[in-house]
Protein backbone atom coordinates (compact mmCIF):
# COMPACT_ATOMS: atom_id res chain seq x y z
CA UNK A 1 0.00 0.00 0.00
CA UNK A 2 1.19 3.54 -0.76
CA UNK A 3 2.21 5.66 2.18
CA UNK A 4 -0.73 7.61 3.47
CA UNK A 5 -0.41 10.94 2.47
CA UNK A 6 -2.89 13.95 1.78
CA UNK A 7 -3.42 15.07 -1.43
CA UNK A 8 -1.62 18.41 0.11
CA UNK A 9 1.60 16.24 0.44
CA UNK A 10 1.68 16.33 4.26
CA UNK A 11 2.42 13.08 6.24
CA UNK A 12 -0.69 11.48 7.83
CA UNK A 13 -0.92 10.84 11.65
CA UNK A 14 -4.03 9.31 11.93
CA UNK A 15 -6.15 8.01 9.21
CA UNK A 16 -9.72 6.28 9.47
CA UNK A 17 -11.33 5.12 6.69
CA UNK A 18 -15.03 4.61 6.48
CA UNK A 19 -14.79 2.70 10.01
CA UNK A 20 -17.73 1.38 11.46
CA UNK A 21 -18.14 -0.11 15.31
CA UNK A 22 -21.10 -2.17 16.57
CA UNK A 23 -21.24 -3.32 20.12
CA UNK A 24 -22.76 -7.02 20.44
CA UNK A 25 -22.75 -9.84 18.32
CA UNK A 26 -25.43 -11.22 16.22
CA UNK A 27 -26.96 -13.77 17.98
CA UNK A 28 -25.43 -12.99 21.59
CA UNK A 29 -27.67 -10.51 23.03
CA UNK A 30 -30.06 -8.99 20.68
CA UNK A 31 -29.04 -7.37 17.35
CA UNK A 32 -25.44 -5.18 17.34
CA UNK A 33 -25.88 -1.50 18.48
CA UNK A 34 -24.33 0.64 15.86
CA UNK A 35 -21.63 3.29 18.06
CA UNK A 36 -19.63 4.56 15.12
CA UNK A 37 -20.38 5.08 11.49
CA UNK A 38 -18.30 5.47 8.54
CA UNK A 39 -16.20 7.60 9.77
CA UNK A 40 -13.66 8.93 7.59
CA UNK A 41 -10.79 11.30 9.05
CA UNK A 42 -7.33 12.18 8.85
CA UNK A 43 -4.57 13.76 11.27
CA UNK A 44 -1.89 15.35 9.42
CA UNK A 45 1.26 15.47 11.05
CA UNK A 46 1.91 18.15 13.73
CA UNK A 47 -2.14 18.68 13.53
CA UNK A 48 -4.49 19.52 16.63
CA UNK A 49 -7.84 17.94 15.77
CA UNK A 50 -10.57 18.17 18.29
CA UNK A 51 -13.33 15.82 18.20
CA UNK A 52 -16.71 17.30 19.82
CA UNK A 53 -19.69 15.58 20.13
CA UNK A 54 -22.84 15.10 22.76
CA UNK A 55 -23.16 12.29 24.44
CA UNK A 56 -23.31 8.79 22.97
CA UNK A 57 -21.57 10.02 19.92
CA UNK A 58 -19.29 6.85 20.65
CA UNK A 59 -15.63 9.46 21.34
CA UNK A 60 -14.47 7.30 23.96
CA UNK A 61 -14.87 4.21 21.38
CA UNK A 62 -13.30 6.01 18.57
CA UNK A 63 -9.90 6.55 20.78
CA UNK A 64 -10.26 3.41 21.81
CA UNK A 65 -9.97 2.08 18.21
CA UNK A 66 -7.05 4.54 17.48
CA UNK A 67 -4.83 3.45 20.69
CA UNK A 68 -5.58 -0.26 19.61
CA UNK A 69 -7.61 -1.21 22.51
CA UNK A 70 -10.23 -2.08 20.11
CA UNK A 71 -11.02 -3.27 16.76
CA UNK A 72 -13.52 -1.67 14.32
CA UNK A 73 -16.09 -4.21 13.13
CA UNK A 74 -15.49 -2.93 9.35
CA UNK A 75 -13.33 -0.13 7.64
CA UNK A 76 -9.45 0.76 8.42
CA UNK A 77 -7.46 2.47 10.87
CA UNK A 78 -3.72 3.40 10.21
CA UNK A 79 -1.44 5.34 12.63
CA UNK A 80 1.60 5.28 10.62
CA UNK A 81 3.79 6.77 13.72
CA UNK A 82 3.40 3.47 15.84
CA UNK A 83 1.48 3.03 19.01
CA UNK A 84 -0.23 6.51 20.13
CA UNK A 85 -0.27 7.59 23.55
CA UNK A 86 -3.38 7.74 25.42
CA UNK A 87 -4.43 10.31 28.44
CA UNK A 88 -7.63 9.75 29.88
CA UNK A 89 -10.39 12.02 31.62
CA UNK A 90 -9.23 10.35 35.34
CA UNK A 91 -5.57 10.66 35.40
CA UNK A 92 -5.10 7.08 35.92
CA UNK A 93 -1.25 7.42 37.36
CA UNK A 94 -0.61 4.32 39.33
CA UNK A 95 -0.92 5.27 42.99
CA UNK A 96 2.30 2.59 44.07
CA UNK A 97 4.54 4.87 42.45
CA UNK A 98 5.93 8.67 43.09
CA UNK A 99 5.36 10.79 40.35
CA UNK A 100 9.05 10.67 38.41
CA UNK A 101 8.12 6.70 38.82
CA UNK A 102 5.26 6.63 36.40
CA UNK A 103 6.76 8.30 34.14
CA UNK A 104 10.03 6.37 34.32
CA UNK A 105 7.50 3.19 33.98
CA UNK A 106 6.40 4.33 30.74
CA UNK A 107 10.54 4.76 29.30
CA UNK A 108 10.97 1.39 30.66
CA UNK A 109 8.34 -0.10 28.99
CA UNK A 110 9.37 1.88 25.75
CA UNK A 111 13.08 0.35 26.44
CA UNK A 112 14.66 2.99 27.73
CA UNK A 113 18.01 1.66 29.05
CA UNK A 114 17.94 2.42 33.21
CA UNK A 115 20.95 4.93 33.31
CA UNK A 116 19.27 7.56 31.37
CA UNK A 117 15.57 6.86 32.52
CA UNK A 118 16.01 9.65 35.57
CA UNK A 119 17.37 12.08 33.98
CA UNK A 120 14.58 11.91 31.04
CA UNK A 121 12.03 11.71 33.60
CA UNK A 122 13.22 15.30 35.46
CA UNK A 123 13.43 16.86 31.78
CA UNK A 124 9.33 15.76 30.80
CA UNK A 125 8.42 16.77 34.54
CA UNK A 126 10.16 20.35 33.88
CA UNK A 127 8.19 20.16 30.38
CA UNK A 128 5.44 20.21 32.17
CA UNK A 129 6.63 22.44 34.63
CA UNK A 130 6.90 20.15 37.58
CA UNK A 131 10.10 19.69 38.65
CA UNK A 132 10.60 19.35 42.12
CA UNK A 133 7.61 17.16 42.02
CA UNK A 134 9.37 13.66 40.99
CA UNK A 135 9.65 12.15 44.52
CA UNK A 136 6.02 13.36 45.09
CA UNK A 137 3.24 10.74 45.54
CA UNK A 138 -0.09 10.75 43.43
CA UNK A 139 -2.03 11.23 46.58
CA UNK A 140 -0.40 14.38 47.70
CA UNK A 141 -1.18 15.95 44.18
CA UNK A 142 -3.59 18.39 43.35
CA UNK A 143 -6.07 17.90 40.42
CA UNK A 144 -4.28 19.93 38.01
CA UNK A 145 -0.91 18.76 39.05
CA UNK A 146 -1.80 14.67 38.78
CA UNK A 147 -2.98 15.48 34.99
CA UNK A 148 0.29 17.61 33.91
CA UNK A 149 2.22 14.13 35.37
CA UNK A 150 0.01 12.06 33.41
CA UNK A 151 0.84 14.10 30.41
CA UNK A 152 4.52 13.79 31.22
CA UNK A 153 3.79 10.32 31.80
CA UNK A 154 1.80 10.24 27.64
CA UNK A 155 4.79 12.07 26.38
CA UNK A 156 7.37 9.46 28.30
CA UNK A 157 5.86 7.11 25.19
CA UNK A 158 7.62 9.41 22.40
CA UNK A 159 4.79 8.86 20.69
CA UNK A 160 3.82 11.02 17.56
CA UNK A 161 0.49 11.31 18.18
CA UNK A 162 -1.61 12.12 21.46
CA UNK A 163 -4.75 10.98 22.16
CA UNK A 164 -6.78 12.84 24.84
CA UNK A 165 -10.35 11.36 26.23
CA UNK A 166 -11.95 14.47 27.56
CA UNK A 167 -8.26 14.90 29.98
CA UNK A 168 -9.29 18.65 31.68
CA UNK A 169 -13.34 17.64 32.07
CA UNK A 170 -13.12 16.85 36.00
CA UNK A 171 -10.71 20.57 36.44
CA UNK A 172 -12.23 23.23 37.59
CA UNK A 173 -12.09 26.40 34.95
CA UNK A 174 -8.62 28.15 36.20
CA UNK A 175 -7.17 24.85 36.41
CA UNK A 176 -8.30 23.92 33.16
CA UNK A 177 -7.76 27.17 32.07
CA UNK A 178 -3.73 27.24 32.69
CA UNK A 179 -3.77 23.55 31.27
CA UNK A 180 -5.22 24.51 28.09
CA UNK A 181 -2.27 27.07 27.75
CA UNK A 182 0.47 24.50 28.85
CA UNK A 183 -0.92 21.96 26.17
CA UNK A 184 -0.82 24.98 23.73
CA UNK A 185 2.76 25.19 24.54
CA UNK A 186 3.56 21.75 24.56
CA UNK A 187 2.40 21.19 21.52
CA UNK A 188 4.02 23.89 19.51
CA UNK A 189 6.94 23.09 21.45
CA UNK A 190 7.24 19.08 19.81
CA UNK A 191 4.86 19.04 17.08
CA UNK A 192 3.41 16.65 17.92
CA UNK A 193 -0.42 15.13 16.20
CA UNK A 194 -3.27 15.54 18.78
CA UNK A 195 -6.60 14.02 18.25
CA UNK A 196 -8.55 15.55 21.51
CA UNK A 197 -11.86 14.61 22.49
CA UNK A 198 -14.21 16.51 24.06
CA UNK A 199 -17.51 18.01 24.74
CA UNK A 200 -16.84 21.49 25.59
CA UNK A 201 -17.16 23.73 22.79
CA UNK A 202 -15.27 26.49 23.79
CA UNK A 203 -12.18 24.15 24.52
CA UNK A 204 -12.21 22.54 21.17
CA UNK A 205 -12.11 26.17 19.54
CA UNK A 206 -9.62 27.37 22.48
CA UNK A 207 -6.88 24.23 21.70
CA UNK A 208 -7.91 22.66 18.23
CA UNK A 209 -6.90 24.23 14.20
CA UNK A 210 -9.70 21.46 13.50
CA UNK A 211 -12.81 21.25 15.04
CA UNK A 212 -14.51 17.79 14.01
CA UNK A 213 -18.26 17.88 15.46
CA UNK A 214 -19.77 13.96 15.49
CA UNK A 215 -23.73 13.19 15.53
CA UNK A 216 -24.82 10.81 18.08
CA UNK A 217 -26.41 7.60 17.97
CA UNK A 218 -24.56 6.12 15.45
CA UNK A 219 -21.01 8.92 15.42
CA UNK A 220 -20.92 10.48 12.29
CA UNK A 221 -18.67 12.96 11.17
CA UNK A 222 -21.80 15.45 11.06
CA UNK A 223 -19.80 18.86 9.65
CA UNK A 224 -15.89 20.10 10.33
CA UNK A 225 -14.60 23.63 10.73
CA UNK A 226 -11.03 24.92 10.53
CA UNK A 227 -9.86 27.46 13.27
CA UNK A 228 -8.09 30.16 11.46
CA UNK A 229 -7.12 32.02 15.06
CA UNK A 230 -3.69 32.53 15.42
CA UNK A 231 -2.22 30.90 18.86
CA UNK A 232 -1.42 31.48 21.89
CA UNK A 233 -5.69 32.43 22.03
CA UNK A 234 -7.65 32.62 25.11
CA UNK A 235 -10.86 31.27 25.70
CA UNK A 236 -11.98 34.70 26.32
CA UNK A 237 -10.72 36.02 22.81
CA UNK A 238 -13.78 37.29 20.54
CA UNK A 239 -13.23 35.26 17.24
CA UNK A 240 -13.15 31.91 19.86
CA UNK A 241 -16.48 33.15 21.50
CA UNK A 242 -17.95 33.47 17.57
CA UNK A 243 -17.07 30.49 15.98
CA UNK A 244 -18.04 28.68 19.38
CA UNK A 245 -21.34 30.21 19.03
CA UNK A 246 -21.50 29.22 15.52
CA UNK A 247 -20.41 25.53 16.68
CA UNK A 248 -22.93 25.49 19.32
CA UNK A 249 -25.87 26.14 17.02
CA UNK A 250 -24.47 22.86 15.01
CA UNK A 251 -24.41 21.03 17.81
CA UNK A 252 -27.55 21.61 19.48
CA UNK A 253 -28.92 21.14 16.48
CA UNK A 254 -27.49 17.91 16.66
CA UNK A 255 -29.01 17.10 19.99
CA UNK A 256 -32.75 18.05 18.99
CA UNK A 257 -32.79 16.04 16.33
CA UNK A 258 -32.64 12.96 18.94
CA UNK A 259 -36.09 14.35 20.51
CA UNK A 260 -38.33 14.33 17.96
CA UNK A 261 -38.10 10.91 16.76
CA UNK B 1 -9.30 43.76 28.62
CA UNK B 2 -5.38 44.11 30.19
CA UNK B 3 -4.35 40.28 29.19
CA UNK B 4 -5.49 40.63 25.57
CA UNK B 5 -2.46 42.90 24.58
CA UNK B 6 0.36 41.08 26.51
CA UNK B 7 3.30 39.31 24.10
CA UNK B 8 4.17 36.09 24.18
CA UNK B 9 6.43 35.71 26.23
CA UNK B 10 5.26 37.81 29.17
CA UNK B 11 2.05 35.50 29.61
CA UNK B 12 4.16 32.69 29.79
CA UNK B 13 6.11 34.04 32.78
CA UNK B 14 2.54 35.31 34.36
CA UNK B 15 1.47 32.06 33.51
CA UNK B 16 4.00 29.99 35.42
CA UNK B 17 3.22 32.41 38.75
CA UNK B 18 -0.77 31.31 38.19
CA UNK B 19 0.33 28.12 37.92
CA UNK B 20 2.63 27.99 41.04
CA UNK B 21 0.23 29.71 43.09
CA UNK B 22 -2.51 27.10 41.94
CA UNK B 23 0.15 24.48 42.66
CA UNK B 24 0.51 25.68 46.07
CA UNK B 25 -2.82 26.74 47.19
CA UNK B 26 -4.44 23.17 46.02
CA UNK B 27 -1.74 21.06 47.10
CA UNK B 28 -2.63 19.38 50.30
CA UNK B 29 -1.25 19.90 53.51
CA UNK B 30 0.70 16.57 55.38
CA UNK B 31 1.11 16.93 58.59
CA UNK B 32 4.04 15.05 60.74
CA UNK B 33 1.97 14.01 63.98
CA UNK B 34 4.30 14.74 66.87
CA UNK B 35 5.58 12.29 69.62
CA UNK B 36 3.80 13.73 71.84
CA UNK B 37 0.04 13.01 70.41
CA UNK B 38 1.01 9.59 69.45
CA UNK B 39 1.89 8.82 73.12
CA UNK B 40 -1.55 10.29 73.84
CA UNK B 41 -3.48 8.77 71.29
CA UNK B 42 -2.23 5.38 70.68
CA UNK B 43 -0.04 4.29 73.51
CA UNK B 44 -2.15 5.95 76.85
CA UNK B 45 -5.89 4.12 75.46
CA UNK B 46 -4.60 0.27 75.69
CA UNK B 47 -2.57 0.84 78.88
CA UNK B 48 -5.46 2.33 80.22
CA UNK B 49 -7.32 -1.02 79.28
CA UNK B 50 -4.78 -3.45 80.38
CA UNK B 51 -4.75 -1.56 84.18
CA UNK B 52 -8.65 -1.83 83.96
CA UNK B 53 -8.65 -5.29 83.34
CA UNK B 54 -6.52 -6.24 86.09
CA UNK B 55 -7.88 -4.06 88.51
CA UNK B 56 -11.38 -5.96 88.26
CA UNK B 57 -9.99 -8.89 88.14
CA UNK B 58 -8.11 -7.68 91.70
CA UNK B 59 -11.51 -6.88 92.88
CA UNK B 60 -12.90 -10.33 91.82
CA UNK B 61 -10.67 -12.28 93.71
CA UNK B 62 -10.70 -9.28 96.44
CA UNK B 63 -14.22 -10.57 96.66
CA UNK B 64 -14.14 -14.19 96.65
CA UNK B 65 -16.58 -14.40 93.82
CA UNK B 66 -15.18 -17.97 93.05
CA UNK B 67 -12.56 -20.43 94.58
CA UNK B 68 -9.28 -19.37 94.36
CA UNK B 69 -8.22 -22.34 92.15
CA UNK B 70 -10.36 -21.19 89.44
CA UNK B 71 -9.35 -17.62 90.01
CA UNK B 72 -6.08 -16.90 91.06
CA UNK B 73 -4.26 -13.42 91.97
CA UNK B 74 -2.54 -12.07 89.40
CA UNK B 75 0.19 -12.41 91.41
CA UNK B 76 -0.29 -15.98 90.94
CA UNK B 77 0.28 -15.74 87.20
CA UNK B 78 2.88 -13.68 87.53
CA UNK B 79 5.00 -15.71 89.32
CA UNK B 80 4.57 -18.40 87.22
CA UNK B 81 5.82 -16.38 84.23
CA UNK B 82 8.83 -15.41 86.80
CA UNK B 83 9.38 -19.20 87.40
CA UNK B 84 9.38 -19.82 83.88
CA UNK B 85 12.14 -17.23 83.43
CA UNK B 86 14.00 -18.25 86.47
CA UNK B 87 14.30 -21.58 85.06
CA UNK B 88 15.28 -20.37 82.00
CA UNK B 89 12.21 -22.15 80.04
CA UNK B 90 10.21 -19.05 78.95
CA UNK B 91 11.96 -18.34 75.67
CA UNK B 92 12.17 -21.71 74.56
CA UNK B 93 8.48 -22.56 75.14
CA UNK B 94 7.96 -18.99 72.73
CA UNK B 95 10.00 -19.97 70.15
CA UNK B 96 9.34 -23.64 69.72
CA UNK B 97 5.79 -22.28 68.76
CA UNK B 98 6.66 -18.64 67.04
CA UNK B 99 9.41 -20.90 65.07
CA UNK B 100 6.43 -23.32 63.90
CA UNK B 101 4.31 -20.43 62.90
CA UNK B 102 6.53 -18.58 60.89
CA UNK B 103 7.38 -21.72 59.28
CA UNK B 104 4.08 -22.57 58.26
CA UNK B 105 3.17 -19.78 57.26
CA UNK B 106 5.81 -18.71 54.99
CA UNK B 107 5.42 -22.30 53.58
CA UNK B 108 1.38 -21.39 53.45
CA UNK B 109 3.07 -18.06 51.53
CA UNK B 110 4.22 -20.25 48.91
CA UNK B 111 1.42 -22.39 48.23
CA UNK B 112 -1.12 -19.78 48.66
CA UNK B 113 0.26 -17.02 46.51
CA UNK B 114 0.54 -18.94 43.11
CA UNK B 115 -3.09 -20.50 43.90
CA UNK B 116 -4.17 -16.95 44.36
CA UNK B 117 -3.05 -16.26 40.95
CA UNK B 118 -4.46 -19.55 39.07
CA UNK B 119 -7.77 -18.75 40.74
CA UNK B 120 -7.84 -15.18 40.13
CA UNK B 121 -6.62 -15.63 36.24
CA UNK B 122 -8.17 -18.96 34.92
CA UNK B 123 -11.84 -18.81 35.18
CA UNK B 124 -11.75 -22.74 34.79
CA UNK B 125 -9.61 -22.94 37.80
CA UNK B 126 -11.86 -20.02 39.49
CA UNK B 127 -14.95 -21.87 38.92
CA UNK B 128 -13.75 -25.33 40.00
CA UNK B 129 -11.17 -24.30 43.22
CA UNK B 130 -13.13 -20.84 44.64
CA UNK B 131 -16.37 -21.69 45.88
CA UNK B 132 -14.40 -24.27 47.57
CA UNK B 133 -11.53 -21.92 48.86
CA UNK B 134 -13.74 -19.14 50.36
CA UNK B 135 -15.72 -22.73 51.88
CA UNK B 136 -12.26 -23.56 53.77
CA UNK B 137 -11.91 -19.99 55.28
CA UNK B 138 -15.11 -21.13 57.73
CA UNK B 139 -14.08 -24.28 58.36
CA UNK B 140 -12.27 -23.92 61.64
CA UNK B 141 -9.04 -25.36 60.75
CA UNK B 142 -9.38 -27.87 64.59
CA UNK B 143 -11.59 -29.56 62.67
CA UNK B 144 -8.16 -31.04 60.70
CA UNK B 145 -6.55 -31.97 63.39
CA UNK B 146 -7.59 -35.38 63.61
CA UNK B 147 -7.59 -36.35 60.22
CA UNK B 148 -3.83 -34.76 60.32
CA UNK B 149 -3.26 -36.92 63.85
CA UNK B 150 -4.33 -39.89 62.11
CA UNK B 151 -2.43 -39.23 58.79
CA UNK B 152 0.72 -37.72 59.79
CA UNK B 153 0.83 -39.13 63.87
CA UNK B 154 2.07 -36.74 66.44
CA UNK B 155 4.39 -34.85 64.53
CA UNK B 156 5.58 -31.82 63.44
CA UNK B 157 4.50 -32.76 60.07
CA UNK B 158 0.37 -32.96 61.36
CA UNK B 159 1.40 -29.37 62.58
CA UNK B 160 2.58 -28.01 59.46
CA UNK B 161 0.01 -29.81 57.74
CA UNK B 162 -2.86 -28.17 60.20
CA UNK B 163 -1.46 -24.81 60.00
CA UNK B 164 -1.14 -24.96 55.88
CA UNK B 165 -4.86 -25.93 55.64
CA UNK B 166 -5.95 -23.00 57.96
CA UNK B 167 -3.38 -20.47 55.97
CA UNK B 168 -3.31 -20.79 52.27
CA UNK B 169 -7.06 -20.24 51.46
CA UNK B 170 -6.89 -17.12 53.23
CA UNK B 171 -3.68 -16.18 51.39
CA UNK B 172 -5.30 -16.94 48.30
CA UNK B 173 -8.43 -15.44 48.90
CA UNK B 174 -6.80 -12.36 49.81
CA UNK B 175 -4.71 -12.51 46.21
CA UNK B 176 -7.71 -12.97 44.61
CA UNK B 177 -9.85 -10.36 45.75
CA UNK B 178 -6.96 -8.01 45.72
CA UNK B 179 -6.87 -8.93 42.12
CA UNK B 180 -10.41 -8.87 41.63
CA UNK B 181 -10.53 -4.83 42.69
CA UNK B 182 -8.34 -3.65 40.36
CA UNK B 183 -9.67 -0.67 38.72
CA UNK B 184 -9.84 -1.48 34.99
CA UNK B 185 -8.14 2.02 34.16
CA UNK B 186 -5.06 0.96 35.60
CA UNK B 187 -4.95 -2.08 33.07
CA UNK B 188 -6.03 0.07 30.49
CA UNK B 189 -3.47 2.26 31.21
CA UNK B 190 -0.89 -0.78 31.36
CA UNK B 191 -2.15 -1.73 28.49
CA UNK B 192 -1.49 1.89 26.54
CA UNK B 193 1.97 1.74 27.89
CA UNK B 194 2.89 -1.18 26.56
CA UNK B 195 2.62 -3.15 29.69
CA UNK B 196 0.86 -6.17 28.38
CA UNK B 197 1.14 -10.17 29.38
CA UNK B 198 3.97 -11.05 32.02
CA UNK B 199 4.73 -7.08 32.07
CA UNK B 200 1.33 -6.23 32.41
CA UNK B 201 1.29 -8.65 35.57
CA UNK B 202 4.57 -7.49 37.02
CA UNK B 203 4.11 -3.56 37.04
CA UNK B 204 0.64 -2.85 36.81
CA UNK B 205 -1.63 -6.00 37.88
CA UNK B 206 0.84 -7.59 40.94
CA UNK B 207 1.22 -3.48 42.38
CA UNK B 208 -1.96 -2.53 41.96
CA UNK B 209 -3.51 -6.09 43.97
CA UNK B 210 -1.24 -5.24 46.29
CA UNK B 211 -3.79 -4.04 49.49
CA UNK B 212 -5.90 -6.98 49.25
CA UNK B 213 -3.09 -9.68 49.22
CA UNK B 214 -1.23 -7.73 52.47
CA UNK B 215 -4.49 -8.14 54.23
CA UNK B 216 -4.90 -11.66 52.91
CA UNK B 217 -1.37 -11.93 54.72
CA UNK B 218 -2.53 -10.27 57.95
CA UNK B 219 -5.46 -12.84 58.27
CA UNK B 220 -3.20 -16.17 57.12
CA UNK B 221 -0.72 -15.28 60.14
CA UNK B 222 -3.95 -15.18 62.73
CA UNK B 223 -5.52 -18.37 60.74
CA UNK B 224 -1.57 -19.84 61.30
CA UNK B 225 -1.14 -19.02 64.71
CA UNK B 226 -4.68 -19.94 65.80
CA UNK B 227 -4.16 -23.18 64.15
CA UNK B 228 -1.03 -24.07 65.26
CA UNK B 229 -2.71 -23.32 68.88
CA UNK B 230 -5.56 -25.85 68.51
CA UNK B 231 -2.92 -28.56 66.87
CA UNK B 232 -0.43 -28.54 69.72
CA UNK B 233 -3.19 -28.05 72.78
CA UNK B 234 -5.12 -31.81 70.99
CA UNK B 235 -1.84 -33.37 69.69
CA UNK B 236 0.64 -32.97 72.89
CA UNK B 237 3.18 -34.75 73.20
CA UNK B 238 6.52 -34.88 75.07
CA UNK B 239 8.48 -35.86 71.33
CA UNK B 240 7.68 -32.90 70.23
CA UNK B 241 9.02 -29.91 72.42
CA UNK B 242 7.26 -28.14 74.85
CA UNK B 243 5.45 -25.25 73.05
CA UNK B 244 2.64 -22.82 74.09
CA UNK B 245 0.00 -24.69 73.39
CA UNK B 246 1.62 -27.64 75.30
CA UNK B 247 2.61 -25.67 78.26
CA UNK B 248 -1.13 -24.55 78.45
CA UNK B 249 -2.12 -28.36 78.29
CA UNK B 250 -0.07 -29.31 80.85
CA UNK B 251 -1.07 -26.79 82.89
CA UNK B 252 -4.87 -27.69 82.91
CA UNK B 253 -4.34 -31.79 83.39
CA UNK B 254 -1.78 -30.40 86.39
CA UNK B 255 -4.80 -28.07 87.24
CA UNK B 256 -3.02 -25.05 88.02
CA UNK B 257 -4.53 -22.66 87.17
CA UNK B 258 -2.01 -19.77 87.32
CA UNK B 259 -0.11 -21.96 84.37
CA UNK B 260 -3.71 -21.67 82.33
CA UNK B 261 -4.04 -17.89 82.19
CA UNK B 262 -0.23 -17.69 81.95
CA UNK B 263 -0.48 -19.88 78.54
CA UNK B 264 -3.72 -17.77 77.30
CA UNK B 265 -1.92 -14.40 78.20
CA UNK B 266 1.40 -15.60 75.87
CA UNK B 267 -1.01 -17.10 73.17
CA UNK B 268 -2.41 -13.46 72.88
CA UNK B 269 0.64 -11.74 74.06
CA UNK B 270 2.19 -13.68 70.69
CA UNK B 271 -0.12 -13.18 68.09
CA UNK B 272 -0.57 -9.17 69.08
CA UNK B 273 3.19 -9.14 68.98
CA UNK B 274 3.71 -10.53 65.73
CA UNK B 275 0.80 -9.12 64.39
CA UNK B 276 2.01 -5.58 65.42
CA UNK B 277 5.70 -6.00 64.29
CA UNK B 278 5.22 -7.23 60.75
CA UNK B 279 1.85 -7.09 58.93
CA UNK B 280 0.29 -4.27 60.96
CA UNK B 281 3.61 -2.44 59.79
CA UNK B 282 3.80 -3.57 56.42
CA UNK B 283 -0.40 -3.09 55.82
CA UNK B 284 0.12 0.39 57.16
CA UNK B 285 3.30 1.31 54.69
CA UNK B 286 1.03 -0.59 51.47
CA UNK B 287 -1.67 1.87 52.25
CA UNK B 288 0.02 5.02 53.21
CA UNK B 289 2.10 4.70 50.00
CA UNK B 290 -1.00 4.74 48.27
CA UNK B 291 -2.99 7.67 50.30
CA UNK B 292 -5.21 4.99 50.91
CA UNK B 293 -4.51 5.15 55.09
CA UNK B 294 -5.63 8.10 57.00
CA UNK B 295 -3.36 9.36 59.40
CA UNK B 296 -5.03 8.45 62.08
Amino acid sequence: MAPATLTTGTAVAVRLDHVHKSFGRPGHGGPAVPVLDDITLDVRQGEFVCLLGASGCGKSTLLNLVAGLDTPTSGSIEVPGGRPALMFQDHALFPWLTAGRNIELALRLRGVPRPERRAEAERLLDLVRLGGAYDKRVHELSGGMRQRVALARALAQDSRVLLMDEPFAALDAITRDVLHHELARIWAETQLSVLFVTHNVREAVRLGERVVLLSSRPGRVAREWTVGLPQPRRIEDPAVADLSVEITEELRGEIRRHGRN
Amino acid sequence: MAGTDTTGTSTGTELAGLEAGLDALETPLVRRTPWREVLWRKVLPPVTAVIVVLAVWKLLVLAHVTDDYKLPDPSAVWHSLRELWLNGTLFDIIWTSVSRGLLGFLAALAIGTPLGLLVARVPFVRAALGPVLSGLQSLPSVAWVPAAVIWLGITDAAMYAVILLGAVPSIANGLVSGIDQVPPLYLRAGRTLGATGVRGARYVLLPAALPGYVAGLKQGWAFSWRSLMAAELIASSPDLGLGLGQYLENARTDSDMPGVLLGIIMILFVGIAIDLAVFSPLERRVLRTRGLAAGR
